[in-house]
């Protein structure tokens, strides 16, 4: 999708190209509003930890951008996250799995859980928000069954498996976790950009009737869609686990909240067709930089939700004021 | 071989469908000839669209024989039909609006492998584009055509497969101007010439008579007859149609004296779209706004009704000046506003006739006790409009998503008739309404004026303008550009005027 072959900068404006530079405006005020105001935000260490705290919430928000762009929305993600992390934790400690083989069972978990949302949304033809509510807490539900509701504990840094969190998440200080978030990223873009599943999901999000009526089976590709969403969950998952190393039961719900804020910032439609995944990782930088500087500035966490909602209502809200402006003219 | 010795491309005998509660297509049969242009007409739920459906592969379940080249087939599928040589465009153009022309031509043949070759299908695309002459560039989105455009991207993705041999046009001039639909009849001489079959579908009859080389006309989902569209009369089609005479002259002279009392003044409108509109209209007359689709006639009436800001301007309600900011203002001043979008503006699909009727009359002290609604009061008038307007429907309590559109429009004028609307704005008051219906809306327009009520009537079919106004305005890119009494009225001298500025 290049916007810059028709019609100039102006025409990207009046395109989606105004509430990427506001993302981005934001993003540099935020930034230098901590600077100013934060202890210690002007750090290579706050830096690496703004990285640290964009993992997870990156890897949601690329495979949410899929689902949201197909006019759906997925629920069922943060859950799913932790579930699946939870999940290859009970592999590693009771069934006394390889680390790296746990690591591919967080991903197979989510793949499936992505496929049971799939399926529920492409085949059954359930509403997405219906279909990932009731994944959500059938997640939620199942992993602690597993887990017998006990923490499961991923290898620590000093131990003999720990080698796996110096390989997805942090070597010597070095943010490994953002090298994999760039290559994914990469990845992700060239499945939304140059394939035809990518070309697919805009198509269903901007007219599902028509794509149909073209000879496509739109319910195959819908599956398709959340299995990819959960692939993108899974290795969340697995950078989760890396990350945190211990996994509670019972967790993960809310933070699907932030993967749909982080595409919406990045100016992605919720009623489907419209979306970058480049708006979405500026969505997903904007939020870990407002949690990393408000924690700086030794505000309580409380004051994380309150900004991000401020942010998500704002990037709405121009987009909304813009539409309205185009519809009149 | 067929008539004339051309080739008979498709062939369709004793095609019975049924659908639950609903026989759709009773025996019906259908011939198409090599390079012919063959018109399928009949009322709305006639089966048109049930057979083209079936010829293009989206209903597989029916019984009967098909044959295409002469071959026996029975497609499952769309695609099989797009690959044996069928293709259709519907009348509700099915696109996706943020994709790009190119990528809508080619969706589902990107490429062979996973990934898009985009820059090929933008060259092949810019080679249909030259074909066909649309004047759009492959990577413009689709949002940003208009309607006319769009329909022609449709056309080329249909002949885009190479085997596509056989057209379907599904009723393709509905949203078209006047201008844009000449367009298009010389696309399909154009395919024609090419050795292409068009099946076309209309409910213009003068179209009809205009490209087509045979007509055929259903009803009831019967096969009823197949004429030669330039030799057979227009009212024999009509009364295939319908079973009855329709009259379709028009008007002679105005119902309306000249000096009768002004009901509405708007002086020198202006918005992004509107240039400087004034005009009059006065009791008991129906003013017919003329022009091409784009030429700021429903923006003009938006404004009046306050859909739309005004940049500057005036309306004046019985001499005496309004303000509009919402459609509030101008309902309480007696103007209603007939969307031509019945769906989308007039009515709440899902909701039953009676919530319909009374939806913006809740505050009229018969329909309600404090806060609670009246509802025996309700239905009791939503009965007694539907009786006045002869809506066809079995019970009041109907979902009006499961009317015909004619019905659907009596419910929106019952609404404001309710209301107590004296200026009724009906904006194309018969899109999509077929012929017996729409003999019935005019009825009820006129039996309207006749009790004083006063009518605007925005419509793009010169047939209905010149039958049904006794005075018309002509618009064009935004001003206006003439207004003429019927009875000197002719469609040249409206075209002349829908198009004046055009090229300035």
């Amino acid at each position: 999708m290049d916007k810059k072959e028709n019609g100039g900068f102006m025409a990207y404006l009046k395109g989606d190209g105004l509430q990427k530079i506001i993302a981005v405006g934001c993003l540099v005020v935020l930034y230098i509003f901590f600077s100013i105001f934060g202890n210690h935000f002007l750090t290579t260490d706050t830096l690496v930890s703004i990285l640290d705290s964009s993992y997870y919430i990156g890897f949601l928000a690329i495979g949410m951008t899929f689902v949201v762009i197909t006019g759906g929305i997925d629920l069922s993600c943060g859950t799913v996250m932790v579930g699946s992390a939870l999940i290859g934790g009970v592999a590693y400690n009771v069934w006394h799995v390889p680390v790296a083989l746990s690591i591919i069972i967080v991903l197979i978990s989510a793949i499936l859980f992505g496929l049971c949302s799939g399926l529920l949304v492409g085949k059954l033809g359930l509403p997405p928000f219906i279909a990932t509510l009731g994944m959500q807490f059938i997640s939620l539900g199942i992993c602690s069954v597993i887990a017998k509701v006990q923490t499961q504990t991923w290898p620590s840094l000093t131990s003999e498996d720990g080698w796996f969190k110096r390989v997805i998440y942090k070597n010597n200080g070095f943010p490994v976790g953002a090298v994999w978030l760039v290559i994914f990223f990469v990845i992700g873009w060239i499945l939304l950009n140059k394939t035809i599943l990518g070309r697919y999901t805009y198509a269903m999000g901007s007219n599902e009737e028509a794509v149909e009526l073209s000879g496509i089976k739109t319910s195959n590709w819908k599956v398709i869609v959340y299995v990819v969403n959960g692939f993108f969950v899974g290795l969340a998952g697995i950078i989760y686990a890396a990350t945190y190393s211990t996994i509670t039961p019972q967790t993960g719900g809310g933070q699907e909240m932030y993967a749909i804020a982080a595409c919406v910032i990045g100016g992605t439609s919720l009623a489907g067709g419209i979306g970058t995944l480049s708006g979405t990782i500026l969505g997903v930088f904007v939020i870990s930089v407002l949690k990393t500087g408000l924690l700086s500035m030794g505000l309580p966490v409380q004051w994380q939700q309150v900004l991000i909602g401020v942010v998500v209502l704002l990037a709405v809200l121009v987009d909304v004021i813009r539409a309205n402006k185009s519809r009149k003219t | 071989m067929g008539e004339n010795g051309k080739n008979m491309v498709l062939e369709m005998r004793d095609i019975d469908k049924t659908f639950p509660g609903v026989h759709a297509l009773d025996h019906c049969s259908f011939d198409l000839l090599e390079g012919e242009i063959h018109a399928l007409i009949g009322e709305n739920g006639a089966g048109k669209s049930t057979l083209v459906k079936i010829m293009t592969g989206i209903h597989s379940d029916y019984t009967g024989e098909y044959r295409l080249f002469g071959k026996a087939v029975h497609f499952k599928t769309i695609k099989e039909a797009q690959e044996n040589g069928i293709s259709i465009v519907h009348q509700e153009l099915n696109m996706m609006n943020d994709l790009t022309v190119a990528q809508n031509i080619f969706i589902g043949r990107e490429s062979k492998g996973f990934f898009c070759n985009d820059r090929e299908i933008n060259k092949k695309t810019e080679k249909l584009i030259a074909d066909f002459d649309i004047g759009v560039k492959a990577t413009d989105l689709i949002k940003n055509l208009t309607v006319g455009k769009c329909q022609m991207v449709e056309i080329a993705r249909a002949m885009s497969y190479d085997a596509t041999k056989v057209l379907i046009l599904d009723e393709p001039t509905a949203a078209l101007s006047e201008a844009e639909a000449e367009d298009l009849f010389e696309k399909m001489e154009q395919l024609r010439a090419h050795g292409v079959s068009i099946i076309f579908i209309s409910h213009r009859l003068e179209e009809i008579k205009r490209v087509a080389d045979r007509v055929t006309v259903m009803r009831d989902g019967q096969y009823i007859d197949t004429l030669n569209a330039k030799t057979c009369d227009v009212q024999d089609i009509v009364r295939l149609m319908v079973g009855r005479e329709v009259i379709e002259e028009p008007k002679a002279k105005s119902n309306v004296a000249p000096d009768a009392p002004v009901v509405l003044e708007a002086k020198n409108l202006n918005a992004p779209k509107v240039k400087d509109v004034s005009f009059v209209l006065r009791q008991g007359e129906i003013l017919g706004f003329a022009g091409l689709v784009g030429a700021g006639r429903t923006e003009t009436m938006r404004l009046i009704y306050g859909a739309d800001p005004m940049d500057s301007g005036e309306v004046l309600v019985k001499g005496k000046a309004i303000t509009v900011h919402h459609s509030m203002d101008a309902i309480a001043n007696g103007i209603g506003y007939l969307s031509e979008d019945r769906k989308r503006f007039g009515l709440v699909l899902g909701l039953p006739i009676t919530d319909n009727t009374v939806l913006s009359s809740y505050d009229n002290p018969e329909l309600h006790n404090g806060i609670f609604v009246n509802e025996k009061r309700c239905e009791e008038i939503s009965v007694e409009y539907a009786g006045k307007l002869k809506t066809k429907t079995p019970s009041v309590r109907q979902l009006v998503k499961n009317l015909s559109g004619g019905n659907q429009q009596k419910v929106v004028i019952a609404k404001w008739l309710l209301r107590d609307c004296d200026v009724l704005i009906f904006d194309e008051p018969t899109r999509g309404i077929d012929i017996g219906a729409r003999a019935e809306i005019y009825a009820l327009m006129d039996s309207l004026v006749k009790e004083g009520k006063s009518i605007i009537m925005v419509s793009s079919d010169m047939t209905e303008v010149l039958k049904m106004s006794d005075r018309i305005v002509v618009m064009c890119e935004g001003h206006k550009t003439g207004e003429l009494d019927i009875a000197e009225a002719t469609q040249d001298k409206i075209m002349t005027l829908a198009t004046k500025y055009i090229g300035e």
